[in-house]
């Protein structure tokens, strides 16, 4: 398999209209490439989980995927309110989502830990009144499955 | 068990992807709640849910699941039908709570 992909997507803050179209996209793409489905399984989750945060809570953001043989790499980076604490962020079932957001069936506080355990790397940073960057990497070769 | 049998028997109401309704149902999950059906559900089962907006239809079409339905008779927003009808997602509507439904649901698919 001869794996080669880059590409970024923008995303506007706000537009649930809009929410999960990118991820179908990439899915769609990464299917066509010939990605494994226990790995795009993994992928869509994580992307999806990410694009959901940036329209929730952000201005706009960027979601950045690149796959090469060895790996899915996905960069989300979003201009935003970012993250006061990152700690509780990461907890599951803590969330800082408005009810209209929540009724929604979104803001369950599960985003990130979703995105957590469909990673073999997961890093985020995020600096108050900035924004928010997450790096999620996804190997190709064994450890195929979700980690739960 | 396929959609179309599934439909017929639970007296579920039909609101589109009538194309897919041959396609096997291999378990169901229940929830409104986006990230954890998207945590939780897996390929090829059906998801009952009272959520009817059109973030539905990426979860359905990213998880791959054989098709939704909606309970207590709420049909599917315009947005959320067109996206479905775009992206093939079999929509259900049936007149029983989520209760009721998985209730009966569970002994003809498990």
């Amino acid at each position: 398999m001869n794996l080669s992909y880059e590409n970024s997507f923008e995303i506007q803050g706000g537009n649930f209209k809009k929410a999960g179209d990118i991820s179908v996209q990439i899915k769609k793409v990464l299917q066509n490439l010939g990605v494994p489905r226990a790995i795009l399984r993994r992928v869509a989750i994580a992307v999806y989980e990410s694009e959901i945060n940036i329209i929730s809570y952000a201005n706009k953001g960027i979601i950045h995927i690149q796959v090469s043989p060895e790996t899915v790499s996905i960069e989300a980076e979003d201009e935003g309110p970012g993250i006061e604490n990152i700690e509780l962020a990461m907890r599951a079932g803590y969330s800082t989502a408005t009810d209209k957001i929540r009724e929604m069936g979104f803001g369950a506080g599960m985003g990130i830990p979703n995105i957590i355990n469909c990673s073999d790397t997961f890093n985020i940073t995020s600096e108050v009144n900035k924004g928010t960057h997450l790096t999620m990497i996804i190997q190709l070769t064994n450890n195929q499955e979700e980690k739960n | 068990m396929d959609l179309s049998s599934i439909a017929e028997k639970l007296n579920l109401r039909i609101v589109c992807g009538h194309q897919k309704l041959s396609v096997q149902v291999t378990g169901g999950y229940v929830g409104d709640l986006l990230s954890d059906v998207m945590a939780n559900s897996r390929e090829g089962y059906i998801w009952i849910t009272r959520q009817t907006h059109q973030n539905i239809v990426a979860v359905a079409s990213l998880k791959e699941l054989a098709g939704i339905i909606l309970v207590n008779g709420k049909d599917p927003e315009e947005d959320t039908l067109e996206k479905a009808t775009a992206e093939g997602i079999p929509i259900f509507v049936t007149e029983l709570s989520a209760f009721d439904i998985v209730g009966e649901l569970y002994t003809i698919v498990s």
